[in-house]
């Protein structure tokens, strides 16, 4: 049986930084997860914002890391070809006790390295931003503040590590962990596993792993976030992220440009027990609409087209990234809440360094094919170069999800990289996830999702075992006369 | 760049009738854009009866109706079909660019008619909260699924509002023996016609609850539950009458809406069957929400001429 150099638990943006980070050494490694696919925990409901590296107390892990983090994902983006876009953002005081406050923040900031920054009046304001609610007398303006897709960027990396020769089990669940010197060995619904070093990053489950090998300092409470996605007509609500003064525990209801252009809005913050528990309740709704219409007046019910609940990992108020010495060998990556996305690479960086001090030999392998072709999606692309696209191949001009016009090759494509699921391909190409939800395109994407993985369309799920999407095949075509039926 | 005297987007019964309208009075040069393989739109999924009463004075089935049409269609040479067309973007001053495999095509019309149909609402539209499992569907997916598809999305159904799709469906789950377990209608009356009322909910006894609404659903991975609650006459939950029902599946059919998008990325306003841009007409279920589609025929006609008219004036 194969000894791993290292086994990581969990393949949210964490999980897979790290493994794509260590795809770069001489290493067995070995990334589990338990969901159908990566992406499928908490990274999935992660609203997209790249951090500037504000509101972050000046002595936290998570303050240094932010910094760092924002700067690496620029290459990083770079090199996996994945947009990232640097749209700004303002955090907007409504009285001259806020813009105080908004002093500090800058000066806190400042400390900690966040570049550009600067206090703009209500004139500018009014000029770019035109609108924000007109209550807003100034905000500070943080220009390195972006968008990215958490799934893309979690797929791309998935996917430029297992290129470099990470391996990674999904519907791979942990149940135990002993630690059985000099190996940890790992009881998983898959079967063992055997690795020299084993990182935690298994995002709310968190504490439950730690626990398997004693370590029970802290615990995960869930925090529960609901948001919004408005119609891609939309697009143009803000230029920037548009943020309000932060409380206690949360950025507050942010009204954020997406990677795809829809809109988003929220999220609330409201600390629950069950950790699977990602329904939406009136009062969040009403909470987020009433918030984002503090911000942006305009904001319209109407052009709600999805509304969702995310949970975010919290652990206190600081990230928990170490070496655990009761374990040798076992390094805790828990509490990773916002800002998890931006800090992921420099994570993964963090991570790696302690592997190193705790004894892992890191030699450079002789190749790291650290580029990655970029993933095509057609209307994102200027007219011209979508006109050669499907000219090129015609799939391309073979519209499957009319409202955020995704074409059969792009569903192929997605399937082929890694997507098993409905909520797969809607991760990686917005198919289903515009104004009419799926009641066009479903049945198409089901039948695509079949055809490439060679299952019965009846197998199609939803996200994994137990979500199928249909009950039973009635009056199922086979032979000649199926053949004849266009997928 | 092509040019067109008229460009019809969707073929439809909407985009049909207006197309054969326009030929019949007097224009030849048109070009009839379809995003699916065939002409007829939602029609080829309503294999149920009941359409044509009035048009035809028959009763037909949904691909009956269409068929007739489609024929029509064919054999009229003036007028060109593009299938599996996709109007991606109409702009002001009448230009239309569509999508086809393989092709990304712009036309210079002298008119344009919109006959893009219509979406159904969504769960997100009416706020039914709880969580986001498999096996909710607007009807018409359902329609699509079980008609075109020949798979049957779930066998213990609720059926969230009582507009003429739930309604029919709610018959075509009972036939292919799934258990219909309640209709839920949050009106005092039901929003679908009344012989479906008939012939679709009571000759199969299936529950329906009128001043009732879902108030949450639940189920990780597929639905295992709804609650239910009474409302009062201003629809607020009436305390005490929370009850709920075990299904694995729900059908939303809370209502349709036109799908306007391209003419309001276009800037263009609908004012009447005209638009703020003279030449750019609206017809069918893109301009209004129709109960039977012998009317969206009789209507479309009238639109097809007023467009042959108006080209006849440039």
């Amino acid at each position: 049986m194969k000894t791993y150099d290292v086994a990581i638990i969990g393949a949210g943006v964490t999980g897979t930084s790290i493994a794509r980070e260590l795809a770069r050494y001489k290493l067995d490694v070995a990334l589990l997860e338990k969901e159908e696919e990566p992406a499928f925990g908490v990274s999935k409901s992660n609203s997209g914002i790249i951090h500037p590296g504000i509101q972050n107390s000046p002595g936290s892990i998570k303050g240094r890391l932010c910094v760092q983090g924002n700067l690496l994902i620029r290459s990083l983006s770079k090199e996996l070809n994945i947009d990232f876009k640097e749209s700004g953002e303002l955090i907007v005081a409504f009285n001259e006790e806020e813009t105080g406050e908004l002093l500090r923040l800058k000066k806190e900031a400042e400390v900690l390295g966040v570049p550009g920054l600067k206090i703009v009046n209500k004139t500018w304001l009014r000029q770019n931003e035109p609108n924000l609610a007109s209550e807003v007398i100034a905000a500070l303006y943080a220009p390195t503040a972006g968008i990215i897709s958490p799934y893309r960027l979690v797929y791309d990396l998935a996917e430029n590590a297992i290129r470099n020769g990470i391996e990674i089990f999904t519907e791979t669940k942990v149940e135990n962990i002993v630690y059985g010197k000099p190996n940890f060995e790992i009881f998983s619904s898959k079967g063992l596993f055997r690795s020299r070093y084993v990182i935690n990053s298994a995002g709310l489950f968190a504490d439950e792993v730690s626990k398997m090998l004693g370590i029970d300092y802290f615990n995960i409470r869930p925090r529960k976030g609901e948001e919004f996605i408005l119609d891609k007509k939309k697009e143009n609500l803000t230029h920037r992220l548009i943020l309000p003064l932060p409380s206690k525990t949360s950025k507050g209801v942010i009204i954020i440009k997406t990677a795809d252009g829809n809109p988003m809005v929220g999220p609330t913050a409201e600390d629950i027990e069950d950790k699977e528990d990602l329904s939406t309740s009136d009062s969040g709704f009403n909470k987020v609409l009433s918030s984002a219409r503090r911000l942006v007046p305009s904001i319209n019910d109407k052009d709600i087209i999805a509304y969702f609940a995310g949970l975010r990992p919290v652990a206190g108020d600081d990230f928990i990234i170490k070496h655990e010495d009761k374990a040798p060998g076992f390094i805790n990556v828990a509490g990773i809440q916002s800002p998890g996305l931006t800090t992921s690479p420099a994570i993964a960086l963090l991570v790696t360094n302690i592997l190193k001090d705790n004894g892992l030999a890191l030699r450079k392998k002789f190749i790291f094919r650290a580029h990655r072709k970029k993933t095509i999606h057609l209307f994102q692309n200027p007219l011209l170069k979508a006109k050669k696209l499907i000219k090129k191949d015609p799939s391309y001009g073979d519209i499957v999800c009319r409202c955020e016009m995704v074409s059969a090759k792009e569903i192929r494509d997605a399937v082929r990289r890694g997507a098993k699921t409905m909520d797969g391909v809607k991760f990686r190409t917005r198919a289903q996830a515009g104004r009419c939800h799926g009641s066009f395109c479903t049945a198409r994407i089901m039948k695509i999702l079949a055809e490439e993985r060679k299952i019965p369309v009846t197998s199609v799920t939803k996200r994994g075992k137990g979500s199928e999407m249909v009950k039973e095949g009635r009056f199922m075509l086979s032979g000649a006369e199926g053949a004849k039926r266009e997928v | 760049m092509i040019t067109k005297d008229l460009v019809i987007v969707g073929g439809g019964p909407a985009g049909m009738a207006a197309a054969l309208s326009a030929h019949e009075n007097g224009v030849k040069d048109m070009l009839l854009i379809e995003r699916d393989q065939y002409l007829g739109g939602i029609l080829n999924q309503c294999i149920h009866t009941g359409f044509g009463i009035n048009y035809f004075k028959e009763v037909l089935t949904g691909p009956e109706y269409a068929g007739r049409f489609t024929e029509r269609v064919k054999d009229t040479s003036g007028i060109e079909v593009s299938l599996k067309s996709i109007a991606v973007k109409l702009t002001s001053d009448r230009t239309v660019t569509f999508l086809k495999p393989g092709k990304l095509e712009t036309v210079k019309t002298k008119a344009v008619i919109m006959a893009t149909g219509c979406r159904e609402k969504t769960r997100e539209m009416v706020h039914i909260q709880g969580s986001r499992p498999a096996g909710i569907f607007s009807a018409g997916l359902a329609q699509k699924l079980i008609n075109i598809e020949g798979l049957l999305p779930g066998k213990e159904v609720v059926v969230v509002g009582s507009g003429d799709i739930g309604l029919i469906m709610a018959r075509r789950f009972a036939m292919e023996g799934a258990e219909v377990k309640a209709i839920i209608e949050i009106q005092k009356k039901t929003r679908g016609l009344l012989r479906n009322m008939v012939q679709c909910v009571e000759d199969f006894n299936i529950p329906v609850y009128f001043s009732h609404k879902i108030s949450r659903i639940f189920g990780d991975s597929r639905v295992e539950k709804v609650s239910v609650v009474k409302v009062d006459d201003n629809l607020n939950e009436i305390p005490g009458s929370l009850f709920e029902i075990k299904c694995d599946t729900i059908l939303m059919s809370v209502g349709l809406i036109p799908e306007n998008e391209l003419i309001d990325m276009a800037g263009v306003r609908i004012e009447g069957a005209k638009t703020s841009v003279p030449g750019i007409f609206v017809c069918g279920n893109s301009f209004k929400i129709y109960d039977i589609v012998d009317a969206v025929t009789k209507d479309s006609f009238l639109t097809g001429k007023l467009a042959a008219n108006y080209i006849a004036s440039q």
